[in-house]
Formats: C-alpha cells, structure tokens, sequence
C-alpha cells in the first residue's frame, strides 16, 4: 500500500545533506511551509542552496533558516525587503551568494527541470545586465536569452490538503511557485493543513497529482 | 504650473484602460490606477503571484494570509477570479496575453528602453522581481512617473543612464507634466496634463525632442 504520510515530522527531512539544493515553496510567507524550515534548522544540514522567490522576511520560516547560517546560496528575484535584514547582513558581510533571476525566468527554470527541457530561450532581460555573458539568439524577428534549468535535492512545500498518494489541493495565492517545484525536485517534501482518504480530492480538483510528490506531513 | 499629484497621474491611466482589458499594475503609483477604473467598466487585473480578478484591499479584520497581491499586501479575488501557479502567471505576461502593464521608472528612454530595477549603485542590494517580464511580455507597457528628478533633471531621456529592465518595450508615458507616446520616429506628445504649462516650455523641460501634431 501506498502511503506517502509521515507521522514524524523530524522523519521527512532526516536524510537532507550538507550542500543540498533545496527549493522553498512561499511568495513571501503565503505558502511558505514554516514548519518544515523549521525542521531543516534543527536537523543541522549546512552550506545550501536555496531557490525562492525572495530571500526571508523578518526573524522566522527562511529568514529563520538564512539568520542561523545554514545557507551559502541563495536563487531569487526579489532579496530586497524592508524586513530583510538576516538577509542583508549576510550578503553585505560576503557570506551569502546571490544569484538574482527574474521571477518569471525563475519559474520557468524551475518548470522546465521538472519538465524535463534541457534549456529554453525567453525574451526576458534581453539586453540587461542580468543577460550579461549569457547565449542569444534571433528569431522570428526577436532577442532571446538563453536560459537553463534549476534542479533541486528537495522541495520544501506547503498545500492545503493531502491524500496518501500525494495528491495535492492549495489554497488561494499560497500555491504560487509549489507545483513547479514539486516537479522539478528529486525528493519532494509537502506540509499540509489536512490529511484526507482518497477519493476525498475530486480528481477534477487535483493540482498537484502525486506522482511529484515523496513524503507528506500533516501541521497543527 | 499645476502638476498632477499621484492620483491625478493614476487616474489619467485609468481612463486610457479600455472595457475588458487584461492589467497589470505594479507596486507603488500604478498600484493607485485600480482604484480609478470607473465602476461600470469591467477590467481584470492580474497579480503576478497568481491571480486574476485581484479586487480591493479587505476590511479590517478579513485579511487571509494565503491571499496576497504581488507586493505582498492582504487582497481580495472578485467574483470569476481564478487562482494559479507561478509557471503559468508569468506565461500570462510572457506571451502576450496581458494587454496593459503599468509600471513606475527612473527613467524612460526616446526609444521606448525603460530602467526601473537598479539604481547602479555599487554596494545597492539587488532586486528585480517580475519587472523585466512585464516589460518583455505586455502587449502595451504604460509607464508612470514623475516628469523630473528632484534635482530637474528629466526623466525621459535619451539614452538611459540607469541599468535597463528591458528594451524597446515602453509604448506611452504618463507623467504629472504630460502624456507622452512612444513611437518608432520618436516621442509624440499626446496631452499636457500641467495647468498653465506651454509646449515651449514642456519640450525645455523634457530635454527630448517632441513631436506634436495638434488635433484637427
């Protein structure tokens, strides 16, 4: 039998090693699954690679995970924050690499590692510092930059519902980058508000199918 | 001279955003426009987080932390709105299904080149978020901004000193001075917006050339 819910939280994230690349669901803190960074902090892994929209606010989730010093990398398109000091100090200190990418080169890089495209060109930043030494290319009467994947050891997630198959509901504009995510990750890692049996998820209703997803636990 | 305050700005776009329109608005002065869309026009905005039919900001008490707008503030779906993924949000606005996005700059160039993400300070942290999207993708991007720089200087240039967000991409400018259209032989003016300000005295100010064709 199938069944993809962990009743340990501590269990989900125990095999996380030093130097992982591990993407963070969350646009700001509407998806971000606290809980699990939580666990990654107190699991002790280090020297990460983290791929988020923004690079932590204020003092918890991955502004909590970026303060302790666990991250040596850092893939986003909006660090600046007025709450982002753990950030700041750390990038201003030079202990904190930062690779900016526009938001939606961003997600488009982390769709086509799930997707399996091996690179894809996009007329965004065309012409920009942010294009500056890349690939490009003329077509159909347009520049575009070419771009490549972004993979990942893990994706730490947060959905509204589960089932033990892994079959995922969000809620509101908590799903942002989560879907993309769980695809583009080898071990996808998924903390939701509620367990149910399936057949509870209409399958009309299923955003993410759980053929992406590995381990689900359930929060308070 | 009367220049136009911030809303007056806003609700000079909001006139020019037609019935049935796809809108982008971003963080700031374009943000304002929403809140001028007469109440009669239907105008779906898209909140590159993954929203479109973004309403107004809730009341007191009825914010949800899972339903935000792209500057992360407490929001609201109207009635038909539709939630999604990142991947597709920004297929929205990378091809071409987004017909107006309004976004603020430091400077605008004759050739439609918009800066607006980086100061080009060296020790400045970076950060650009959606922006370079919006410019590459939207069918029209509208820029807001005020006409000068505290020191006088013009904001619409002809050659960008600022690190560019994108090239080629502004189609008109909405300034507390004037309304500007970006064309492939240059600027044409389309209104001035300033009480008591003379052509004269505008293309003085605008350091560009502007073309002018007076309504037959």
């Amino acid at each position: 039998m199938i069944n993809k819910i962990l009743a340990a939280p501590a269990a989900a994230l125990a095999d996380v090693r030093d130097g992982a690349t591990v993407m963070i669901g969350g646009f700001g803190n509407a998806g971000m699954p606290a809980e699990l960074i939580d666990c990654l902090i107190a699991q002790g892994a280090k020297d990460l690679t983290v791929v988020n929209n923004n690079a932590g606010n204020a003092d918890s989730g991955l502004a909590a995970l970026i303060g302790a010093g666990r991250v040596r990398k850092i893939l986003c398109s909006f660090p600046r924050q007025t709450d982002s000091w753990h950030f700041d100090r750390l990038y201003r200190a030079g202990k904190l690499e930062l690779e900016l990418v526009p938001q939606g080169t961003l997600a488009e890089r982390i769709r086509a590692a799930g997707a399996g495209v091996g690179a894809f060109f996009t007329p965004t930043a065309f012409g920009t510092r942010l294009a500056e030494g890349k690939e490009t290319r003329h077509i159909n009467g347009r520049d575009y930059v070419l771009e490549y994947p972004i993979y990942a050891d893990y994706a730490l997630l947060k959905a509204d519902r589960a089932d033990r198959w892994g079959n995922l509901t969000y809620r509101k504009t908590a799903r942002n980058f989560a879907p993309i995510m769980a695809a583009a990750a080898k071990c996808t890692v998924v903390q939701v508000r509620e367990t149910v049996e399936l057949g509870q998820i209409d399958p009309e209703h299923v955003v993410t199918p759980g053929i992406f997803v590995n381990r689900v636990i359930k929060v308070l | 001279m009367k220049r136009l305050d911030r809303n007056q700005i806003a609700a000079r776009v909001a006139r020019d955003i037609p019935e049935g329109a796809y809108v982008n608005l971003g963080i700031g002065l374009p943000t304002l426009v929403a809140s001028h869309l007469p109440q009669d026009r239907e105008v779906i905005i898209h909140s590159e987080n993954g929203i479109l039919g973004l309403g107004p900001k809730p009341a007191p008490g009825q914010e949800d932390e899972d339903l935000i707008d792209a500057g992360k503030a407490p929001a609201t779906i109207l009635t038909g709105g539709a939630y999604f993924h990142h991947a597709d949000s920004f297929a929205m606005i990378r091809g071409g299904h987004i017909d107006i996005c309004v976004l603020g700059a430091f400077q605008v160039s004759a050739a439609g080149d918009i800066a607006n993400w980086h100061t080009g300070e060296a020790d400045a942290i970076p950060a650009v978020g959606g922006a370079m999207d919006l410019a590459a993708g939207a069918k029209q991007v509208f820029v807001t901004m005020e006409h000068l720089t505290k020191q006088g200087e013009s904001k619409v240039v002809e050659r960008c000193s600022y690190p560019l967000t994108g090239l080629r991409c502004v189609t008109r400018i909405y300034t507390d001075l004037a309304v500007i259209d970006v064309k492939s032989d240059g600027l044409h003016l389309v209104e001035i917006v300033a009480e008591g300000l003379s052509f004269d005295e505008l293309q003085r100010l605008n350091g560009v050339a502007l073309k002018y064709r007076a309504a037959a």
